[in-house]
């Protein structure tokens, strides 16, 4: 409890001097205080090299605790995490203790610092061949770790590695390895390795050896995999359907995804058959785990019922609700009920919804009386039986049950015309007062189409004309409709209605649909009445209830993702995926303003005789684009503020788009208050970078997000010292919580203007009349693999104001010289060597502004690094 | 796989917080915690999405046991694995899974955290063998590296739940046959559904590496055998699921049931029976409703099982609605009276013999209030335990043990049938 104290003034520096302590216990003592800081959000990251001086310890209760908070601090330290990296090669090294290895290998991998995993290879490479067991299982889980900072490291070697470590002796390596390889596959969008027969039966001999994450793992691997001939897949299927009786329920769903898969390989109705009768009971039995894991099980079974409807024909009592389930069991259920309810069961499912229909819970309540409308529109010979039940519903005068049963009637009305209007008597009896507005429109629906037989249809609809102007336009609409089938089956009662209500619609309603409707319905009537009559009653398409269905492919793929988080929203993977969504809504906010800006001046006209072969220009060069630049966090919520107010938290990169510097930011506001009164400064600075514009931000809500783009201009005051690597700019904001100051770093390609590009002659005289201890050269070996030719990379760094000069082809590549000029109009040249095929890129630049040259070659590799 | 674990009390604080991908960051997840937990609107959904990020949780003693993941991730075995999390913690901290248990261990748990789940895939969760090498907080002082060394590759290796030094003085297996009785019955007195989800838990301590054989009155096994007693067929089981010692090959080839035990205590198997259930009670309740300032009750409870067997504990719950005043009931047997926090008129009755009946019989006054809503007449619902008696039939046939040093292990077995869901709508 002591640990979790509030905290005190000094806290850090009294932390500090106990870290350096000389007493074991007194040193532990204190990183654990460290820790349970970090836990309760506190920043301790000013900690880092006291901590780490703890990491040569043999106490290996010590060495995890530190182990765990260069975890947790590395990323926003990375040049200090670099000085933990010898402690971890040799403790990757300890001859004596695997836990030891292990634990280095296992805590590198998740310092996701892009920097430390060129070190973390080897390491790694000697530890997937360790001998013992638990080193290799944590060393194949590190693999995927490192793909997910750096793909490009893993491609080759280490994927092979892992195919290999496929035949391992131990069946948790194996697992584990299996589990690397899907993670890689879902980073990567395709398989990682090639699965072939022999891999699958060295995998599946490894099933029943490891532990039951290891097969969930291992069946969650098989479903990716497509069996050659019909004698595979009976025999994986043979091999898998022992699972079944696992009592974990994640091992159970995904070997239920596994067979339901490869049975449609196989042509054996026996083999078939018997498999659905072993899959029912193990479905069922899934309802009885705890409560949320029976809510996966039914999404689970419900997909498994729509694939083989025979599994689970036999018992819908399973299914019944009991009093104390949670609602979204509850709901769940009443899906698969009446998934499942034929002409057979309608009776005892009837009786069970109308049950469900008197409890309390009005969310319930409400689905159940749809679901008794769903079956009737399903079972065309049971609709008497549904009908008798909502009206006994509806003669409990509960209004919310009423309202409900309305709606559903004029469904039933729908899908079976002329057979039940005997029963709107009753609905007029119980009817208290309509408040949903759906409620509402179903009703006028029904008054339109049978105002023939209502006696009072006329004297009805006119009272819910009175207030017309004040109801929703579903309402409106509907009544609108109504109104004018009312007056072509009764013109003399209602010929003042209408035209009342086409005047008020069409002069003062604000919503142009309606305006639309009262206009075509006013021509229609006043041209051809009779015309009107054949439009207006013409015949309406039939309803069914296709809420369930889902389309056959996408069912299929669902059934693939068995128990992923898919099944639970019944969409395709990809829409569940965040990070591939981000970069997808990035891309396209991005092409969004490219498209602002080409309509918005005279470059349109350039485009158009540029591209006048394509003439939508919308393929046209996308290596043309200027490199966006990603959002850095610059303040986190957890930072306080002048007055120690915290819950802001701030995006920002500096862009440029267009010709112009752009400040892309996102405000977030996690503190419980509205923030308002925005305003914000720039600290003076080298490249005289300031706001063109005040910052206009409306007032954030709590939780809420803005982005806004604010224009930057280069004319502010400069500031005399030179420049720093990279750039930093000084930010202050102030709003209605507290005053904030923070740093955001700007990338030097920014600053360089359209008119960098220089005639060979003046290229020629700057780069002779620079002395060469103003040199730099760099050699750039992190090259994204989507330049794979010399041209794209002067593409890449042509559109992004870095021009081409001269150039001459060599044997071994390419040697070009490239001129730039940033806003103060100062000069960087550059040459730029380029091997054949590309693998590395050595740039060496001369300037007559030395400070300049590093900012230059941090902005070159930022470009090639990343795609365009 | 998921990308942050968390510890959340009831008011969405946060006691325990262990990242493991950047893709979900703090304060993405601090939206959880007052949006959903703090704002109690947790208990609706077990899987919310908010803002690209999908929360998966559980609660247990309030304690809300949070997975948050960015992909596609498989939720079964996420929402498992934060069962069994549980569980491990538990098994550490003597039983106590609460606030202050946390807060107190919280660096144990972290270690812990680190060994369980690796990148967001679960590992190492059998807690016998995490206790031989997991030992912060002082459980055991020190281990030499050669220990370590045996323990990690028994933790790896094909019995990862079992280590092969165990000794025990006195060699002994203890068999519970656990049923838990699921019935639903209409207020018409049908009985809607009725299922046995039984459960055996054994206490193995037995030393070395003990080869196990257990065998029950399976229909589908005792046809195979053929050695079974004439007359006796067994019963029919729906579906089996059993601990991951069994070999889930064998039992699926011929039925038979093999295993090395873990040490201690353990839930070999659970299964499920829908056919041929005994119920162990009659209730015939009658709650009927005058003119909305009266309630008049009766319920008559019969044993169905044999003279020779007790039930104990039985507790019947009547509801009555909320703005019950004055009560007058009368019971034969037990203490039967109003319980308001219940919302309830709770009949307990000690020990309740087989094939006798009984009777309560009242009425409950209801005070006049402002608000119409109806009464939802929840079910009536009854507890109870029956030792010596289950609802399914089944029966241990035996339990063979193997072992080189050939001890002959004492061996217990007890059967018990418990109410689990027993509602009858009224």
């Amino acid at each position: 409890m002591a640990y979790f104290a509030s905290t005190r003034r000094g806290e850090i520096a009294e932390l500090q001097e106990e870290l350096n302590s000389n007493k074991p216990d007194r040193k532990k003592e204190a990183v654990k205080k460290v820790i349970a800081a970090m836990t309760v959000g506190k920043d301790v990251s000013s900690l880092f090299p006291h901590v780490i001086k703890s990491m040569e310890t043999t106490n290996i209760d010590l060495k995890k605790l530190v182990y765990l908070y260069i975890i947790n601090y590395a990323k926003t330290q990375p040049d200090l995490a670099i000085l933990a990296v010898n402690s971890f090669r040799k403790d990757a090294r300890n001859p004596s203790n695997p836990l030891i290895r292990a634990l280095a290998v296992r805590t590198m991998g998740c310092i996701r610092v892009e920097k430390i995993t060129e070190y973390l290879c080897e390491p790694l490479k000697d530890a997937l061949g360790d001998d013992d067991p638990y080193v290799r299982k944590t060393a194949a889980i590190c693999v995927a770790k490192l793909y997910d900072i750096s793909p490009y490291l893993v491609e080759d070697d280490f994927l092979q590695i892992l195919d290999g470590l496929l035949s391992d002796g131990n069946a948790m390596v194996v697992a584990n390895t299996v589990a690397a390889l899907l993670e890689i596959t879902d980073m990567k969008g395709k398989p990682a390795i090639r699965l072939n027969s022999n891999s699958i039966s060295r995998i599946l001999a490894a099933l029943p050896e490891c532990t039951e994450w290891g097969q969930v793992s291992i069946l969650d691997y098989l479903v990716t995999y497509t069996p050659i001939d019909i004698p595979e897949a009976e025999s994986i299927i043979e091999r898998v359907v022992p699972r079944l009786a696992h009592s974990n329920a994640a091992v159970v769903i995904s070997t239920v995804k596994v067979l339901m898969k490869y049975m449609d390989f196989v042509t054996n109705s026996e083999l078939i058959r018997s498999l659905c009768r072993k899959l029912g009971p193990i479905l069922v039995s899934l309802l009885g785990a705890e409560n949320e894991m029976q809510y996966v099980a039914l999404k689970c079974i419900n997909l498994v019922v729509q694939k083989r409807g025979n599994i689970l024909d036999r018992d819908i009592r399973v299914f019944f609700c009991k009093y104390n389930d949670p609602i979204y069991v509850k709901l769940e259920k009443l899906e698969i009920m009446v998934q499942l309810s034929d002409l057979k069961n309608i009776d005892q499912v009837l009786y069970e919804l109308k049950e469900y229909a008197t409890e309390v819970d009005v969310e319930f309540v409400r689905k159940s009386v749809r679901a008794i409308g769903r079956c009737a529109i399903k079972l065309e010979r049971a609709v008497d039986r549904c009908i008798s039940c909502l009206l006994d519903l509806i003669s409990l005068k509960v209004n919310f049950v009423v309202q409900e049963a309305v709606i559903v009637i004029r469904d039933i009305f729908r899908k079976y015309p002329n057979r039940y209007e005997m029963i709107i008597k009753n609905l007029f009896e119980n009817l208290e007062n309509l408040d949903d507005p759906e409620a509402k429109a179903s009703m006028i629906w029904i008054l339109g189409e049978y105002s023939d037989r209502i006696d009072d249809a006329t004297a009805q609809i006119a009272h819910f004309i009175e207030t017309y102007m004040d109801e929703p336009p579903q309402v409106q609409l509907q009544l609108l409709t109504a109104t004018v089938k009312l007056f072509l089956k009764k013109p003399d009662e209602s010929e003042g209605l209408i035209t009342d209500l086409l005047k008020q619609s069409t002069e003062s309603a604000s919503n142009p649909d309606l305006r639309d409707r009262a206009y075509i319905y006013w021509r229609l009537l006043s041209s051809d009445p009779e015309a009107a009559k054949d439009i207006i009653f013409g015949e309406k398409p039939t309803i069914s209830d296709d809420t369930l269905a889902l389309d056959a492919t996408l069912l299929d793929r669902l059934i693939e993702d068995l128990g992923r988080l898919s099944t639970i929203y019944r969409k395709p993977a990809e829409a569940i995926t965040n990070k591939k969504r981000e970069r997808q809504i990035e891309k396209q906010e991005y092409e969004e303003e490219v498209l602002e800006y080409d309509s918005s001046g005279q470059r349109i006209g350039e485009a158009v005789a540029t591209y006048s072969g394509d003439l939508l220009g919308i393929d046209a060069e996308p290596s043309k684009r200027f490199a966006r630049i990603p959002l850095q966090n610059v303040l986190n919520a957890q930072t306080p503020g002048v007055n120690g107010n915290m819950g802001l938290s701030i995006d920002m990169a500096f862009q440029r788009i267009n010709g112009e510097i752009l400040l892309d930011c996102r405000f977030t506001n996690s503190s419980q208050a509205l923030l308002s009164d925005w305003a914000m400064q720039f600290n003076v600075n080298h490249f005289g970078l300031a706001m063109g514009e005040a910052l206009a931000l409306p007032d954030l809500h709590p939780g809420a997000s803005k982005n806004t783009k604010i224009s930057i201009v280069t004319t502010g005051k400069p500031d005399s010292n030179p420049p720093g690597v990279p750039i930093i700019i000084q930010i202050a904001i102030k709003c209605s919580l507290d005053i904030y100051y923070f740093q955001i770093p700007c990338m030097y390609t920014v600053l360089l203007s359209e008119s960098g590009l220089l005639s060979k002659e003046e290229f020629k005289q700057t780069w002779t009349g620079v002395s060469d201890p103003s040199e730099f050269t760099h050699t750039l070996q992190a090259i994204d693999p989507s330049y794979s030719t010399y041209q794209l990379i002067q593409d890449r760094l042509e559109a992004n104001h870095i021009f081409f000069v001269a150039g001459k082809s060599t044997e071994t590549g390419q040697v070009s010289y490239f001129s730039t000029k940033n806003s103060k109009d100062q000069v960087v040249l550059c040459e730029i060597r380029v091997s054949n095929p590309v693998s590395a890129v050595q740039v060496t630049c001369k300037t007559p502004h030395p400070a300049l040259a590093p900012l230059f070659i941090q902005g070159i590799n930022f470009l090639l690094s990343t795609a365009s | 796989m998921a990308s942050a674990l968390l510890f959340l009390n009831s008011r969405g604080e946060v006691l325990i917080y262990r990242s493991y991908r950047d893709d979900v960051s703090r304060t993405e997840v601090s939206q959880f915690c007052t949006q959903v937990v703090a704002a109690k609107e947790a208990s609706e959904q077990p899987i919310v999405y908010l803002n690209g990020v999908h929360y998966i949780h559980t609660v247990q003693n309030n304690i809300f046991v949070v997975a948050a993941a960015a992909s596609n991730i498989n939720v079964a075995m996420i929402l498992q694995f934060l069962y069994k999390a549980v569980e491990v913690f538990k098994a550490y901290f003597n039983g106590e899974f609460d606030e202050n248990a946390i807060k107190k261990n919280y660096v144990l748990i972290y270690e812990l955290l680190d060994e369980i789940m690796d990148f967001g895939l679960p590992q190492l969760t059998e807690t016998e063998v995490l206790k031989q090498f997991i030992t912060q907080g002082g459980l055991r002082k020190s281990i030499r590296d050669d220990q370590i060394q045996g323990a990690l590759i028994q933790a790896t290796g094909i019995t990862s739940w079992r280590p092969d030094n165990i000794r025990h003085k006195n060699n002994e297996v203890y068999i519970d046959v656990i049923e838990s009785l699921h019935v639903l019955v209409s207020s018409q007195g049908t009985v809607l559904r009725s299922e046995v989800q039984g459960q055996i838990m054994v206490k193995s301590q037995l030393s070395f590496m003990p080869e196990c054989k257990f065998g029950m009155n399976d229909k589908l096994a005792m046809a195979g055998d053929g050695n079974s007693v004439l007359g006796d067929k067994g019963i029919a089981i729906d579906d089996i699921k059993f601990h991951q010692c069994v070999r889930l090959g064998k039992f699926d080839r011929d039925r038979s049931i093999t295993f090395i035990p873990p040490d201690g205590v353990f839930e070999l198997m659970t299964y499920r029976v829908t056919e041929n259930v005994n119920l162990p009670f009659k209730l015939i309740p009658i709650v009927h409703e005058y003119d909305k300032n009266k309630i008049e009750i009766s319920l008559k409870i019969k044993a169905l099982f044999e003279r020779n067997v007790f039930a104990s504990n039985v507790v019947i719950k009547i509801p009555v609605p909320k703005n019950s005043g004055k009560t007058n009931i009368y019971a034969v047997t037990g203490k039967a009276r109003l319980e308001p926090e219940q919302g309830a008129v709770v009949w307990r009755i000690r020990r309740f013999p087989g094939d006798s009946e009984y009777t309560l019989r009242g009425s409950v006054n209801l005070v006049p209030t402002t608000s119409d809503k109806p009464w939802s007449r929840p079910p009536v619902t009854i507890d109870f335990q029956v030792p010596m008696f289950t609802s399914s039939g089944l029966r241990v046939r035996f339990l063979r043990v193997i072992e080189k040093s050939n001890y002959k292990p004492t061996k217990w077995i007890r059967y018990i049938t418990k109410a689990g869901s027993y509602q009858h709508r009224i």
